[in-house]
């Protein structure tokens, strides 16, 4: 489904990925872990075209989408649920839920969509006239998530949706990305929670200082002792 | 249309006609003035009530008045060419400043770093071409009296109903970007550029649209402004102190309501006017100070503008947001551009 080969990138002489290269299959959903300033939000940012990879190629569904602008890559069917949520904290979530559909496609089936995020996440459907900023941060979570869903991807970018919950909102955004895997989206989702985010993946990679040290399936990695050690603490 | 909008219409529709056989000159000028200033006020605001404050305006206003003037005096060139020659140049300046601008992400007080610098270069290369723009002294158009083909009219009444059109056309502008997906794209821009590019927004194409429209409507409103005084100075048509009195009159009046810039227009220079004559020659100063205490005032109380305060008190306010309580206690206020037209 979406592929990555050999993907380097940089922040002007900074380098913050080498070479990586990773494959997610139609329905799966796949985590990246690792450390703070391991490269994995820049991951993200490159797959969704908000940086430029200077080296690789990445595919989705077979056809090329390196180098497209960040607006295409969502019309090719990427949705990206930036770090932090960065929902528009003055609109409405309603409003926010319409600046999703903001692509031609999404934009025409506007009611449809809405529709079906809101039979997703009947929360917001209570708090549509609600404005966004005002919201717990767990719901503020589930409206970035929403937003995404709204331009009707077929692969959605999840970056540390955990960031900054308290722990046990963390357990029902972690519920959210087992309800959109249902949907049969497929996923992928970067995380630090490595405990929780195995949970909820097939597969998961491990990157570090810009490279991919380990690869393998959810239950592997859980009893991997070098992820034990230092991701888990146990 | 429903009847009592009808109704308000034709009573505008008739008060502007009868304005002109009504007022005596001296006040017909100071009309005028308020037209096209707010013409160029509502243009500045297109692009500034999305946050990109543009301190260049100035520029695009020297380039809209000297062009056409110096195509007719050195050429003979109608301003019916020199004018859309004159918004061509705008466009391509805010072009090739703006592109790199936008493309190298110089946003907020960087971006307004960056249009002020290009306001002065405009300004000083008005100055230094002194041979053929006259200089600091200004420059004078070759009149010719009555003409069609020179767009000079001394009788004020042509000038009027171009000053109405103008102004007329600037809010229809407004209310076209108003209307399509535009808004809402740039507003997404405005709130997170980032995130906007996370959900397919085009946020080059959408900056540099709206940046183009609001230069090549500063340019008309700078040529419409230099045909009717028919004596351009670059101090007051290029440079910083123009873009400042942009900059303010359009925040005082309110940049996130259609009607806001022409308020702040209407009271600007209705007060800078008053004060003059009221004061006249004694304590030279006090009328300059005295605006400038005002408008302080109006900006640190109403920082939505005039019109803004206005709407906040006189309309319903929206469903008030039930601030969920737990978590992250944010303080978040919205502007009033959706809510309140």
């Amino acid at each position: 489904m979406l592929a990555l080969s050999s993907v380097s990138a940089a922040y002007g002489s900074f380098q913050a990925l080498f070479s990586v290269s990773l494959e997610i299959k139609r329905g799966e959903a796949v985590g990246v872990i690792g450390p703070n300033g391991a490269g994995k939000t820049t991951l993200m940012r490159v797959i969704s075209g908000l940086i430029a990879a200077h080296e690789g190629t990445m595919t989705l569904e077979g056809r090329a989408i390196t180098g497209l602008p960040a607006h295409q890559v969502v019309e090719q069917g990427i949705a990206h649920v930036p770090e932090n949520r960065r929902l528009f904290p003055a609109l409405s979530v309603e409003e926010n839920l319409r600046i999703g559909a903001f692509i031609p496609s999404a934009r025409a089936r506007f009611s449809e969509r809405l529709d079906w995020v809101y039979q997703l996440f009947p929360r917001l459907k209570e708090r549509r006239a609600q404005l966004a900023g005002t919201m717990s941060g767990g719901e503020q979570q589930m409206c970035a998530i929403a937003r995404a869903l709204m331009s009707k991807p077929k692969v959605l970018l999840m970056d540390e949706p955990s960031a900054g919950l308290a722990p046990l909102v963390v357990a029902q955004v972690f519920e959210l990305v087992r309800k959109i895997r249902a949907e049969g989206l497929t996923v992928l989702i970067v995380e630090q929670n490595v405990q929780q985010v195995l949970e909820v993946v097939d597969r998961a990679y491990l990157l570090e200082v810009g490279a991919i040290r380990l690869a393998g399936s959810a239950a592997e990695l859980k009893q991997n002792s070098v992820i034990r050690e230092a991701y888990m603490g146990l | 249309m429903s009847g009592s909008r009808l109704v308000a219409a034709i009573v505008l529709l008739a008060v502007l006609s009868a304005i002109p056989a009504i007022l005596p000159p001296y006040f017909l000028h100071l009309v005028i003035q308020i037209l096209i200033w707010s013409f160029i006020y509502t243009a500045w605001a297109l692009m500034g009530r999305f946050g990109f404050v543009s301190f260049g305006h100035g520029a695009f206003l020297g380039v809209g008045a000297y062009v056409p003037a110096l195509l007719w005096n050195f050429y003979g060139l109608t301003p019916w060419l020199g004018i859309p020659l004159s918004i061509i140049a705008a466009v391509l300046l805010a072009a090739v400043v703006g592109y790199p601008c936008f493309r190298r992400r110089v946003v907020g007080h960087y971006f307004a770093l960056v249009t002020l610098a290009l306001s002065q270069v405009v300004l000083l290369s008005l100055v230094a071409a002194r041979d053929v723009t006259g200089g600091s002294l200004g420059f004078t158009q070759k009149a010719v009296g009555h003409s069609w083909y020179a767009l000079q009219f001394p009788e004020k009444g042509y000038f009027y109903a171009i000053a109405v059109l103008l102004w007329l056309a600037g809010l229809a502008i407004w209310r076209w970007i108003d209307r399509g997906i535009g808004r809402e794209a740039l507003e997404a821009i405005s709130e997170d550029e980032d995130a906007a590019a996370s959900i397919g927004i085009d946020v080059m194409r959408a900056k540099m649209r709206v940046t183009i429209i609001s230069a090549g409507l500063t340019a008309l409103g700078g040529a419409i402004y230099g045909q009717y005084v028919m004596y351009l100075n670059p101090e007051t048509v290029a440079g910083i102190a123009v873009s400042l009195q942009i900059v303010f009159a359009a925040i005082a009046g309110g940049v996130y309501s259609l009607l806001g810039p022409s308020v702040g227009a209407l009271l600007t220079l209705s007060l800078t006017e008053g004060l003059r004559v009221w004061f006249g020659t004694n304590f030279i100063g006090a009328a300059n100070t005295i605006y400038g205490i005002l408008l302080v005032l109006c900006i640190i109380f109403m920082p939505q503008g005039i019109v803004g305060a206005l709407q906040r008190v006189t309309l319903p306010r929206r469903a008030p947001a039930k601030a969920n309580a737990t978590e992250t206690p944010q303080s978040v206020t919205r502007r009033p551009s959706s809510a309140a037209q």
